[in-house]
């Protein structure tokens, strides 16, 4: 138990270089397979966590865009949307980090100031920029298939009272769709944190051997040539992650459903709408 | 009399070529290992290995069939039975020798080799490997940063588009990619000998094939002809027994 | 093989480029796009069946029959579909040969595991080690099917759970009314109304079941990305054909080959929504019929 304990100690935050420097190589402990894939789930909650906040942004003023009239607003947006979710995930990766690592060394001059560009083909931001976008494409499907369904008498309300233009948009509109979208937007979360698997996997290198769960869960299964124990591993931390995103999230769809009776509200069902 | 003698004689030759062909042996190989290993334009396996393997096969009487795995999962694949040898260009360490057999090696352990785009790469910077080869633990352990891909491939792409200041790896697969590069990589730093040269990887249970194998590479490296197969895949260059 | 792509590396421009894609490797390429839509043709039926076997263990009156539809419709949630491909081939793999080790394999043979090498005697392969390359190759192929119809079909399950639940009540107990059996009000009513609640999340699974495939080449089966990261690569004199670093070109390629597909899916699977609702009592069935009058 005690030498758990130093496992833990030495390997807890490896992947993000703190502690041992070198992977153990040999006599791997159960302990050892769980403080390392758990180490390297702080690299899945931190591009699902990261992606899921900026894509939202991005998301509500694309799904804005979708429904605008004007089609130079409109069809950037409608093919942004198809392209990320048209095609595999996977591929996305893969072509991301040939076309960044094609962008010049030294930067790139941009009104007499050099850009730094190298750190764009590192996981954390190269990867991170994928998810994002990747993200705020299926959100943006999300909120606007949400936008599409306000009931008509909402809006008619608000006219009634006079309430026109942005107050309209950001007292009626804009709440009553994340909150038909959210169940739906829960989804999408949960099958964002389990993209991010992806990441290590296709195009996006590991340094110093600093990867995500399945990273270690696959250094694991080479070492040790036996599946069976890692992968279950790597398993059982994501079904952990999930309780926790289902739980948060339900917290907020309470809160955005509260003024509804009891049984209009809407349930957060999970099912598989949206993953990639 | 003489009839039924004939009868028997002529059941127990097809029975014991029946037997001869039950015994298929199934090479397993990455194909993605030139000049040890590869898929070739018509989409076949080819290279030393392919010409060593079959040739050992014949030497040992067995029937052979190719066939390609992901080198990641090569050994979980071999111990589940998909495939009984294992002829990927795999150096032989202790920590593979704990789980798997090797046979004596056919291949000398062979120099790795860093290259670089430059002369004066450090060495110590981003150094780039295939992802569980002995040369990634060698970097590992060299105090360098270590930068995995998964194909050999893309660790010389990697070079190329200045990701890593240098790549290690076998020296016999680097040397075409310099010698065709017209100056763009240069071997830099010293070779490094690891690993206990290439042999063929069996399950621990199988030590009556491992034997055979083991007879059939003796007999190549006694008359010469592994020789002179090194001699053709890897010029003169390659490491001679 | 063109006569005039005998000598590769006398030959240059349009004719090397003609050669090139016509390679035997490049045949294998393109023969591995049916290999991808030949796995969606036969994963799709096979991951609906499994689904729905799901959604009636989960709905089932027996207890331990509902507890394991419940627990297989769970078993994708949360978990990435990635994790389950890169050990369920192995699993299953060993899981086939197993069985077949108990049938034909002689009294007291050895248990298969023995520490981390699994053996079975040479009947109980799968298949047997005389087999063709072709055989192998049919039978890695039928091992992904196998893992894909199980994934997916855990997400169907949920899917036609959902609608099998999203019926309305007073349609089934019409039927009942008319006193059919539980049986029949399953058959009759239940089964062909839920189509049009489950066409959504359905069409969706699809989608994704096509942006899934990728990942077979994690399965051992040499799928488009395979040949894609293959042909690729930077390529020495060793080959016919030497050239540079190209997977860039080949993997936009596959990039197009994909929006294809989902483009082309959407619009067919939008047809049969349309046919579907008709004459159904749901929002899209209502303004059908409005846009009628």
């Amino acid at each position: 138990m005690n030498s758990c304990l130093q496992t833990i100690q030495d390997y807890g935050l490896r992947s993000i270089g703190i502690g041992e420097n070198l992977l153990p190589k040999t006599d791997f402990t159960l302990c050892q397979q769980f403080t390392l894939i758990g180490s390297g789930l702080i690299w899945n909650v931190y591009f699902g966590a990261l992606a899921l906040v900026a894509g939202f942004f991005l998301a509500n003023a694309i799904a804005l865009a979708k429904t605008a009239r004007n089609p130079w607003i409109r069809k950037p947006a409608e093919w942004f949307v198809f392209v990320f979710r048209g095609s595999p995930l996977f591929i996305q990766f893969f072509l991301a980090y040939e076309l960044l690592v094609l962008l010049p060394r030294s930067g790139i001059e941009v009104l007499g100031i050099t850009v730094q560009t190298s750190w764009l083909t590192k996981a954390w931001a190269g990867a991170l920029i994928v998810l994002f976008l990747n993200t705020a494409a299926y959100s943006a499907e999300i909120f606007h298939g949400a936008l599409r369904s306000i009931p008509k008498g909402d809006l008619e309300a608000a006219d009634a009272y006079g309430i026109s233009g942005w107050q309209k948009f950001r007292r009626i509109q804009w709440p009553t769709m994340l909150r038909l979208a959210w169940p739906s937007y829960t989804n999408e979360a949960i099958f964002l944190l389990q993209s991010t698997t992806l990441v290590f996997f296709s195009g996006f290198p590991a340094f110093r051997q600093q990867g995500d769960a399945l990273y270690y869960a696959n250094y694991f299964a080479d070492k040790t040539f036996n599946p069976f124990i890692p992968y279950p591993i790597v398993a059982f931390y994501f079904i952990l992650v999930t309780l926790v995103v289902i739980y948060g999230f339900g917290a907020v769809n309470r809160r955005l459903n509260r003024h509804l009776p009891q049984n209009m509200r809407a349930k957060i069902r999970l099912r598989p709408q949206v993953i990639r | 009399m003489k009839k039924l003698l004939l009868a028997t004689a002529v059941l127990a030759m097809t029975a014991g070529l029946a037997a001869a062909q039950d015994k298929v042996v199934r090479l397993g190989t990455e194909g993605a290992y030139p000049p040890f290993n590869f898929i070739d334009d018509k989409g076949e396996v080819a290279g030393f290995e392919r010409e060593f393997g079959d040739e050992i096969c014949k030497r040992a009487a067995l029937t052979c069939e190719w066939t390609t795995n992901e080198w990641d999962s090569i050994i979980p694949n071999l111990q589940s039975g998909n495939y009984d040898v294992i002829i990927a260009g795999m150096s032989i360490t202790d920590e593979r020798e704990e789980v798997i057999d090797f046979t004596q090696n056919y291949y000398p352990p062979a120099a790795s080799a860093y290259v670089a785009a430059s002369a004066d790469a450090d060495l110590k910077g981003n150094v780039s490997a295939q992802v569980s080869t002995i040369q990634a633990a060698y970097v590992a352990e060299s105090g360098a940063t270590l930068v995995e891909y998964p194909t050999p491939d893309e660790t010389i792409a990697a070079v190329r588009n200045g990701e890593v200041q240098a790549v290690f790896a076998d020296k016999d697969y680097l040397r075409p990619f310099v010698d065709e590069s017209a100056g763009a990589l240069m071997f830099v730093g010293e070779d490094i000998s690891i690993g206990g040269g290439v042999g063929l990887g069996l399950r621990s249970s199988d030590t009556e094939l491992k034997d055979k194998l083991n007879a059939a590479i003796t007999a190549m490296k006694e008359d010469g002809s592994l020789n002179v197969l090194i001699e053709k895949y890897f010029g003169a260059e390659g490491l001679k027994f | 093989m063109l006569a005039a792509c005998a000598d590769p590396k006398g030959i240059e421009g349009l004719t090397w480029l003609t050669c090139y894609l016509t390679s035997g490797k490049h045949l294998d390429f393109y023969w591995s796009f049916g290999t991808v839509l030949l796995l969606l043709l036969v994963t799709a039926p096979s991951a609906l069946l499994m689904g729905f076997g799901g959604a009636m263990a989960a709905r089932s009156q027996i207890a331990p029959l509902r507890w394991i539809g419940k627990g297989y419709t769970a078993m994708v949630r949360g978990v990435p579909d990635i994790v389950y491909f890169l050990f369920f081939v192995i699993a299953l793999d060993q899981g086939i040969e197993y069985v077949k080790n108990l049938m034909v394999c002689p009294a007291g043979s050895a248990w298969p595991w023995q520490g981390l090498e699994f053996r079975v005697c040479q009947e109980a392969k799968v298949p047997l080690a005389s087999a063709s390359q072709f055989a192998y190759q049919a039978y890695g192929f039928f091992l992904a099917v196998i893992t894909f119809a199980i994934v997916f079909g855990a997400f169907v399950a949920n899917v036609i759970y959902g609608a099998m639940q999203a019926v309305p009540r007073a349609q089934l107990e019409t039927g009942e009314a008319y006193g059919m059996s539980h049986r029949q009000v399953f058959r009759r009513i239940l089964v062909p109304q839920m189509w049009v609640y489950a066409l959504p999340g359905l069409s969706n699974l699809w989608m994704i079941l096509i942006k899934a495939t990728p990942l077979l080449f994690l399965l051992g089966v040499k799928d488009i990305v395979y040949y894609a990261r293959e042909l690729g690569g930077t390529k020495t004199q060793a080959y016919d054909f030497p050239h540079a670093d190209w997977r860039l070109y080949y993997f936009l390629g596959l990039l197009v080959f994909y929006l294809l597909m989902t483009r082309g899916s959407e619009i067919l699977l939008g047809r049969v929504a349309a046919k579907l609702s008709k004459g159904q009592a749901t929002a899209a069935g209502e303004a059908m019929r409005k846009a009628a009058i």
